[in-house]
């Protein structure tokens, strides 16, 4: 739970967020590289994602993340200035480094380890690659400390500056001459202080520092204004003064040093501490202070040599402790700005993307709500309207009908509030590829079209585990190994193909290899085996690709490292369903096989007939109805003692009594001229479900029901209808898979179905 | 009446940890994403900033460019610019200081050096 | 001994009384969200008996228990006049549907006594302590025991 009263714990958050964003722009730049297309632009953006997570992960202390980062963008640096060549090993290497990056981000959000033994290995891998340039000991300075550049003194800069120092009053030139830069005070720190023209032209404000200086003790300042021309020779970039500066502070040195930090290499600088062995002054007891000593020798020499003159008392008035000074503020002015403006959010500029806003998922989800609870109470108005009978061209049933239309608008904006472009999902199966292909040892491409497909993204975070179950079998299962790909007159590389994309209002996800196929005779062998198919039993090649989906299928001879966990590809199809989807197998041997899953758009609602049985109403998912019969008595065979077959064409398909399923009544004596829906199976099969009537036709909003008592078998969820009552959303296949299959009424001698 | 500091990073989150150093420490921050950004934010400045705090490391247009470009203008010829960077090496503190710039901090910064870094441009 | 220990801070507690299958129970005030009129349940298939059904209960789907039929006191012949309590045990929110509410009590926990071992009552694990209320004994529901989650498997 996030602390609200930190606004550290909302930027760190934000930094992960951002880190996603970063890791999927590092995944694009190196795929353009791979691709071969990388431009110039393309390594600074891989390296400039590197980098920011870095920065941040510093922020935070994140030091496993610096780490890593940091060797990593040591490496992006080399290729970026051309002492690294990116070739297809590096690249490689580029992508794993970025996985594990990804990796210790999450480690470091959830508060988890990352697997250490794989970031060490690709540590080294980059290390190797710096080669000569890796410096053992990083040069990696303290992060707290502000280092003087320690630069020979001239820059010969002469960009231009300050057009004058901030001192209220032009001294008088020649003054009487004293030797002010030999002046060594007995007490406190002696700082001789001369400006470069660089300094000025480098925004440093000699005022400023003698402030700096002013609150760390006692200040007494003297300027020497000795070389200062005339005001007609006056060149303003050109530095004239300089000053000694007596300083009395508890401080050490070297905190007074720091405040001359950004300017020690533009300027002529001497500190002379009170330990420091005076010329004529007693001997210290204290230690010698840590300070070099060459600041005392040359310089000294250098600006007794420039200085002559002692500063006139209006300067020296003018800078000493004991008066406020007449402080003139340096261009720019110190105040501030009359228009007081608010911090400029970064706005969107001519070749950024669409401005967007970062919203709470809640209160998405609240929206969502919100809008259905709108269509069912739309729903109900609809139905008092007709019962009190209004004419269909009424005023009131017409501002219904727009009223309907509006709401259904409504709805289907808010549904789109969610949807999220596939393409992190797609990212991280590229990911699956690569470590798939190392684990098998096959050379597998990962290629993706319709990455700008949006999904909701309820729905793409429950895809997640199907897809990357569907791209190992591809890359374990569906690839064939390099030797036998050669063999076949194969390219080497095997290429599976990820795609999204938008079909008559619904999400088509297309998932592609290009290897062997399905070997039907192996897989129908294997269904005899497990005895979930007879042993001379006759399918056709689509019903002997289906078996895959059956569970208990897993070709277990076949177990590799990846698919051994057992996890078969019936789970991947009860994924899908559950997600309202379907899955589909084509299958050509020796060029590959397609999975397609179609997905609804949205979980919130649903396409459903409404219908009755046993006095109950209940819904049931379009998607799952083949088509709906009225059974007439020749259609009606025994099969066995309690159960009945129809004929529907050409085929005989199981009849079920939906009331009797679901517990709410006994089967009837007869059905002839009972409504019946014909669902589709798993695997291609029907059945046939009977209800007592149909209703009609209509979209309604999914509610989920509570896991109070387990799982309630045949129901997937429940809506409510305009009237107000709940009525429950069927699972068909889930009650036709669970089917007792009793249609004859029962007898006095129960035998229960096998 | 605080001092105006416009800050340049394309990372979000400095950007969001500068907002909160400054405005703690009773600055008034503005924020631009890169170094083009910050040209725009900055013309819209008047007065100008007190500083400026830039990263080096930036789409569009980078952190030297940006100084570059900033101490072309005549009004912002002495505006100190702080310069924020991972980056230690010295011929990086050169080449920001040939571009024109004041100083620099050290990222990840700790707000009280930030702070201090911006009295010793500022008073 | 479950919600009335619940209140670490202070002694005292308020108990909701409410009447079911002929007797008297309470629970922990704290444990209510609202009270309502009945309303007819749709039936969930499979089921174990004491679950009525869901309602409508403002855009919500709510599982119904009935009580007394929970408590093994048979089903309750529902009528108009019968209430649900809505209660949330941290875990979920069920609706309990008893024949009325009687009224809302301040009691300090010393008052409160463990229930009698008595091994034939199987009503025994859902009374999590008794009280005495002028002439009545007040049974204090065990809450978590009546609402069981995942134990009971759906036939």
């Amino acid at each position: 739970m996030m602390d609200e009263d930190d606004p550290m714990a909302e930027i760190r958050a934000s930094f992960f967020v951002e880190c996603e964003e970063l890791l999927e722009a590092l995944q694009d730049g190196l795929q353009i590289m791979d691709d071969g297309e990388a431009d110039d632009e393309t390594i600074n953006i891989v390296f400039r994602a590197v980098h920011s997570i870095k920065g941040g992960a510093g922020a935070f202390g994140l030091e496993d993340l610096v780490r890593f980062a940091h060797q990593f963008e040591s490496v992006l640096d080399g290729v970026r200035s051309g002492t690294i060549e990116a070739d297809r090993n590096a690249i490689s290497v580029f992508f794993q480094s970025g996985d594990i990056l990804g990796d210790l981000v999450r480690a470091a959000r959830d508060d988890d380890i990352a697997d250490e033994s794989r970031i060490q290995g690709i540590m080294s891998s980059l290390t190797s690659m710096l080669g000569a340039d890796a410096q053992e000991d990083e040069a990696e300075e303290d992060v707290s400390d502000f280092q003087p550049m320690g630069l020979s003194l001239d820059l010969g800069l002469d960009i231009g500056g300050n057009d004058a120092p901030a001192l209220p009053d032009l001294p008088d030139p020649g003054g009487p001459p004293a030797p002010a830069s030999t002046v060594v005070f007995e007490d406190g720190y002696t700082i001789h202080f001369l400006p470069d023209s660089s300094l000025y032209a480098s925004g440093n404000e000699p005022l400023h520092l003698l402030r700096l200086l002013r609150e760390m003790g006692d200040l007494d300042v003297t300027c020497d204004s000795s070389t200062l021309p005339s005001l007609s020779e006056l060149d303003e970039e050109k530095s004239y003064l300089s000053w000694t500066i007596h300083l009395i502070t508890d401080e050490d040195e070297e905190a007074v040093r720091d405040v001359f930090d950004f300017v020690a290499d533009l300027c002529t600088l001497t500190i002379s501490g009170p330990e420091k062995p005076a010329p004529r002054g007693p001997a210290p007891d204290t230690p010698p202070p840590p300070t070099t000593s060459d600041d005392i020798s040359t310089p000294q020499d250098s600006t007794s040599a420039s200085l002559n003159s002692i500063s006139t008392s209006k300067a020296a008035a003018a800078l000493n402790t004991n008066k406020t000074p007449d402080v003139k503020a340096p261009p720019p002015p110190a105040s501030p700005p009359s228009a007081s403006k608010k911090p400029v959010a970064p706005s969107s500029k001519s070749n950024k993307p669409r401005p967007t806003v970062r919203v709470d998922l809640e209160r998405i989800d609240r929206l969502v709500n919100l809008v259905g609870e709108l269509v069912i109470n739309q729903a109900m108005i609809s139905q008092s309207v007709a019962e009190a009978g209004l004419q269909t061209n009424s005023a009131v049933s017409e501002g219904l009908d727009e009223f309907m239309q509006l709401t259904r608008d409504i709805q289907d904006s808010v549904m789109m509030i969610r949807a999220q472009p596939v393409k992190s999902l797609f990212q991280r199966m590229s990911r699956i590829v690569r470590e798939a292909s190392s684990m098998v040892g096959k050379s597998v491409r990962l290629k993706t079209e319709g990455d700008a497909t949006e999904i909701d993204k309820t729905v793409i975070e429950r895809l997640a585990d199907p897809l990357t179950h569907m791209i190992r079998n591809a890359v374990d299962h569906g690839i064939e190994s390099p030797q036998d790909r050669l063999a076949a007159g194969k390219p080497e590389e095997g290429i599976v193909t990820l795609s999204a994309g938008h079909r008559s209002g619904r999400v088509i996800v297309e998932v592609v290899d290009d290897g062997a196929g399905i070997n039907r005779e192996r897989v129908l062998q294997t269904a005899i085996e497990k005895g979930l198919v007879a042993e001379n039993a006759e399918l056709t090649d689509s019903e002997i690709d289906n078996l895959l989906f059956m569970p208990g299928f897993s070709t277990a001879s076949e177990v590799s490292d990846l698919s051994g966990r057992g996890v078969g590809m019936d789970v991947v199809k009860s994924a899908i369903l559950s997600l309202g989807g379907r899955v589909t197998i084509q299958s050509n041997p020796g060029s590959g096989t397609i999975f397609t899953i179609s997905l609804p758009l949205t979980l919130a609602v649903l396409d459903g007939m409404v219908i009755n049985v046993a006095r109950q109403t209940l819904v049931v998912p379009l998607s799952t109805i083949t088509e709906t019969l009225t059974l007439m008595g020749p259609d009606i065979r025994a099969l066995g003692p309690q159960t009945n077959v129809i004929k529907v064409r050409d085929s005989f398909v199981p009849l079920l009594d939906l009331g009797f399923e679901l517990g709410f009544r006994a089967p009837l004596d007869s059905y002839v001229g009972s409504i019946a829906l014909l669902i589709a199976q798993e695997d291609g099969d029907h059945a046939a479900l009977i209800v007592d009537s149909i209703q009609d036709q209509r979209q309604v909003v999914i509610k989920g029901l509570q896991d109070t008592f387990g799982q309630v078998p045949g129901v997937a969820a429940a809506t409510i209808l305009g009237d107000g009552k709940i009525a429950l959303i069927l699972d068909p296949v889930d009650v036709v898979a669970n089917a007792d299959g009793r249609t004859q009424p029962v007898q006095s001698n129960l035998q229960l179905a096998g | 009446m605080s001092l105006q500091i416009l800050a340049v990073d394309d990372s979000r989150t400095i950007r969001d940890m500068l907002n909160l150093t400054l405005n703690q420490a009773g600055f008034t921050p503005h924020l631009a994403d890169d170094g083009v950004h910050g040209i725009e934010v900055l013309e819209e400045m008047s007065p100008p900033p007190d500083a400026i705090i830039t990263d080096i490391n930036m789409p569009r247009m980078d952190g030297f460019g940006f100084i570059e470009a900033v101490r072309k203008i005549e009004k912002f010829r002495a505006v100190p610019i702080l310069v924020l960077t991972t980056e230690s090496a010295a011929e990086l503190k050169q080449r920001a200081r040939n571009s024109g710039a004041t100083g620099w901090i050290v990222k990840p910064f700790e707000p009280k050096k930030l702070v201090r870094a911006l009295q010793m441009v500022t008073g | 001994m479950s919600e009335t220990q619940n209140q670490i801070d202070s002694t005292e507690i308020e108990l909701l009384t409410f009447q079911v299958g002929g007797q008297e129970y309470a629970i922990d005030i704290m444990s209510v969200r609202e009270i309502r009129g009945w309303s007819k349940a749709t039936p969930l298939p499979h089921a174990p008996n004491f679950v009525r059904g869901v309602i409508n209960l403002r855009g919500t789907v709510l599982t119904i228990v009935d009580l007394a039929d929970r408590l093994g006191m048979g089903r309750t012949d529902t009528k108009e006049r019968n209430v649900i309590i809505v209660v949330h045990t941290g875990i979920e929110t069920v609706g309990l549907l008893v024949d009325a509410v009687s009224d809302i009590l301040a009691v300090n926990k010393s008052e409160l006594q463990p229930p009698p071992e008595m091994a034939a009552d199987n009503e025994q694990a859902f009374v999590s302590a008794l009280m005495i209320a002028g002439e009545r004994m007040v049974r204090i529901l065990a809450l978590s025991a009546a609402l069981p989650s995942e134990n009971t498997e759906a036939a």
